[in-house]
């Protein structure tokens, strides 16, 4: 076994053993500008202060509070205690070195919030206008606070408004054909699911052309920015592009001659920031999700010549495939 | 052509769809001259797999000849006539090159859900849910084969289908079983499941030497198979298992036992209830009687070997009896393309006919009523045989 440690370690590997610890030391990335706290860590602190101040107001002004939201101020102490309960989630969030356990906290109370909010609409004196408004920000909270507990759960880290994604698989081809495939851009779309073409233009630059939402395409410029044969290229879009793109793809032997490990980190600007990666999430679109089976075609190409798919085989439905399930495969 | 799809729970039924087309290079498109319904098929039936999708076509053992093959297809050409490997396996990655074809790392295009489940994916598979890739199912007239030169064994002399047809899934199965019981000489050998891979388990532990076989099971056709292939038999609604095998091993209990039942196990008495509320209220999605009782019963330092069924979690696994007894659990769906040849070979010798298990042969058309009999164990039922 310590035979093992002291062998050299792969670059990636020392790169995983201290937990990634030193990810802002990668030539790719930009140093981020504003300290340690991540898109994900700052929306939870705003939402475990919004949770104290609510919190404060429900066990001060329960009368107040009540008819605020339009219902009669006839139950200060059930007031009361949800105002005790939005502190206490609240200084979960914050004093938690994890503020995930805090924020599921919050969605735990959203439910009871709604839940109370639907028995209100049934009361005799209640004002429906006033309640309907309580209940849309109650739900629009909710939404967040999932969103915001999803992303926190997921590990997303998402700085400056751009969210890392890496991925890695082990392909049983040598360092040299793989680089030698990849560096040719226009077999990518082979196996990119979301791309249509990439042109390489000369000069290091290349125009890439994807499927975007809703049947739109989307095009940018991208350039690379670094190229060792047999190891490693790096490309971003270039200034002024609609898309914020980077990514470096590494290849390394993998010990005992199986195969090369294949990395690819990408640096991925999501509309909406992290909410609207959180989003996308739940149709599908899950964009880390989408970069790993890339890779995985990718693998499927290098080692077997093609992509496998289902898409035209028979089926006892209207379609042959299932959207259900089969269609994060095709991206 | 015909197919028969998954409609829902007990629900499937025989209809129109397109027929199949060559959708990638390594493709080959197969005439089905037999189709059979496996044990695995039930547990898609009473909807204790997840990912199915309304119209799904089943099956996953079947044969037939070639009638067209993709422009990358070496080994076979249109006429062959070919038995077809469960498992869809690409021949080209890490675990087909060491002849673990069930763990093809190349032909589940949903690799990502097993993943999500498993933690990492199994090789895709036929009409067996959109967890193993979603691909069409062999009972139909027509079946497309990914991986064709991966995938067959061409049957070159005078076979019947029914001599070679298991040589797709449950005789591997049974044989594999077996063979990852490490059998010395003497030694005997413990079944649960009396099922079509049981009698397979139990034949193929005597082709690998072992001294004896006890077979477990409830139902009395099935334990008269077993004894027909040279087992003794329990029936564990008449008598208490541990007790017997003890008493049959003079207390040591059996050196290798295997759990040919898998995840929709019975036994009499309130702890089969206990699985099954657990079950309804899923706290658990699989109910591991037969593996408890496998592990409680085997000897120190035996082997437990499972080819039953499994897909999500289980509950109460005596993990202190694994450890302190020095157990070893050997597993998985099986590499069949490993035994294509050497099973072949034991068919043609004489050693084993498999058409045995067949008690029921059927037209593709009656296949829901081939399921309500093998599901009901109705009529006797133990292996279910369709021709189109």
């Amino acid at each position: 076994m310590t035979t093992r440690q002291a062998e050299p370690m792969s670059r990636s590997a020392r790169q995983e053993a201290d937990g990634g610890a030193n990810r802002q030391g990668r030539p790719w990335q930009q140093p981020s500008g504003d300290g340690a706290m991540t898109q994900e860590e700052r929306l939870a602190y705003g939402l475990g202060l919004f949770s104290i101040g609510l919190g404060l107001f429900e066990l001060a002004a329960p009368g107040r509070f009540s008819r605020m939201i339009g219902v009669r101020p006839q139950y200060p102490g059930l007031i009361r205690v949800m105002g005790l309960r939005e502190i206490a989630s609240g200084i979960g969030i914050l004093t938690h070195r994890a503020p995930s356990t805090g924020m599921w906290s919050r969605v735990l109370g959203d439910a009871l919030d709604l839940g109370c909010l639907a028995a209100a609409f049934a009361a005799p004196h209640a004002n429906r206008g006033r309640l309907t408004a309580a209940t849309a920000a109650a739900a629009g909270a909710a939404m967040l606070d999932l969103l915001c507990a999803q992303q926190l759960t997921r590990g997303t880290e998402t700085r400056n408004g751009v969210m890392p994604i890496t991925a890695t698989l082990v392909i049983n081809r040598s360092p040299q054909d793989l680089y030698r495939y990849w560096r040719d851009f226009s077999n990518l779309p082979r196996f990119m699911a979301h791309l249509q073409s990439v042109e390489t233009t000369g000069d290091g630059r290349s125009r890439w052309k994807a499927r975007g939402p809703a049947g739109t395409t989307v095009e940018w410029e991208a350039e690379i920015t670094e190229d060792r044969q047999d190891e490693l290229i790096a490309w971003r879009s270039v200034e002024g592009s609609d898309i914020g793109h980077a990514g470096q793809i590494r290849f390394e032997p993998a010990p005992g001659n199986r195969g090369t490990f294949v990395t690819v980190e990408m640096r991925y600007r999501p509309p909406l920031g992290t909410l609207g990666a959180g989003l996308a999430a739940w149709f599908g679109k899950d964009p880390g999700q989408q970069v790993r089976m890339d890779l995985r075609r990718f693998k499927q190409v290098m080692e077997t010549g093609e992509v496998i798919t289902t898409q035209g085989q028979p089926a006892g439905r209207a379609q042959n495939t299932s959207w259900k399930y089969d269609g994060a495969a095709c991206g | 052509m015909k197919a028969n799809c998954w409609y829902g729970k007990q629900d499937v039924r025989v209809v129109d769809v397109p027929d199949p087309k060559i959708l990638n290079r390594h493709d080959a498109i197969v005439k089905v001259s037999s189709t059979a319904i496996c044990g695995s098929d039930l547990h898609l039936y009473n909807d204790f797999v997840p990912a199915m999708e309304p119209g799904d076509i089943m099956g996953h053992e079947f044969m037939g000849e070639i009638v067209e093959v993709g422009p990358e297809v070496k080994r076979l050409r249109a006429g062959d006539r070919v038995v077809v490997a469960f498992p869809i396996s690409c021949g080209k990655c890490f675990f087909c090159t060491q002849a673990m074809y069930s763990l093809c790392e190349n032909s589940n295009p949903n690799a990502w859900m097993a993943e999500k489940l498993f933690g990492h994916s199994p090789a895709g598979i036929y009409g067996y849910s959109h967890l193993t890739g979603g691909f069409a199912g062999g009972q139909a007239e027509y079946v497309r084969v990914p991986f064709a030169d991966h995938g067959t064994v061409k049957i070159e002399n005078g076979f019947t289908d029914e001599q070679v047809l298991f040589l797709s899934d449950i005789f591997p199965t049974g044989y594999m079983a077996a063979e990852n019981c490490y059998l010395a000489p003497g030694d005997t050998v413990a079944v649960w499941g009396c099922g079509p891979v049981g009698q397979f388990a139990i034949r193929s532990a005597f082709l690998l030497g072992a001294e004896r076989v006890i077979a477990v099971d409830r139902a009395p056709e099935r334990l008269a198979m077993a004894r027909e292939g040279g087992a003794d038999t329990i029936d564990y609604e008449h008598a208490d298992v541990y007790d017997v095998l003890m008493q049959w091993t003079g207390g040591r209990g059996p050196d290798a036992c295997i759990d040919a039942v898998g995840l929709e196990s019975h036994m009499p008495g309130p702890l089969y209830y206990y699985d099954r509320v657990k079950q309804a209220l899923m706290l658990e999605s699989d109910r591991p009687i037969a593996l408890r009782q496998a592990i409680m019963a085997c000897r120190n330092g035996g082997t437990v070997s499972v080819p039953g069924v499994y897909g999500g979690f289980i509950d109460k696994m005596p993990m202190g009896a694994v450890m302190n007894k020095a157990l070893t659990i050997k597993t998985g769906q099986t590499h069949v393309q490993r035994y294509f040849e050497p099973l072949l070979k034991r068919i043609a010798g004489g050693e084993i006919d498999p058409s045995f298990v067949v008690t029921h042969r059927l037209s593709l058309e009656e296949a829901p009523n081939g399921f309500q009999l093998f599901a009901g164990k109705m009529d006797g039922c133990i292996k279910v045989v369709m021709t189109p």
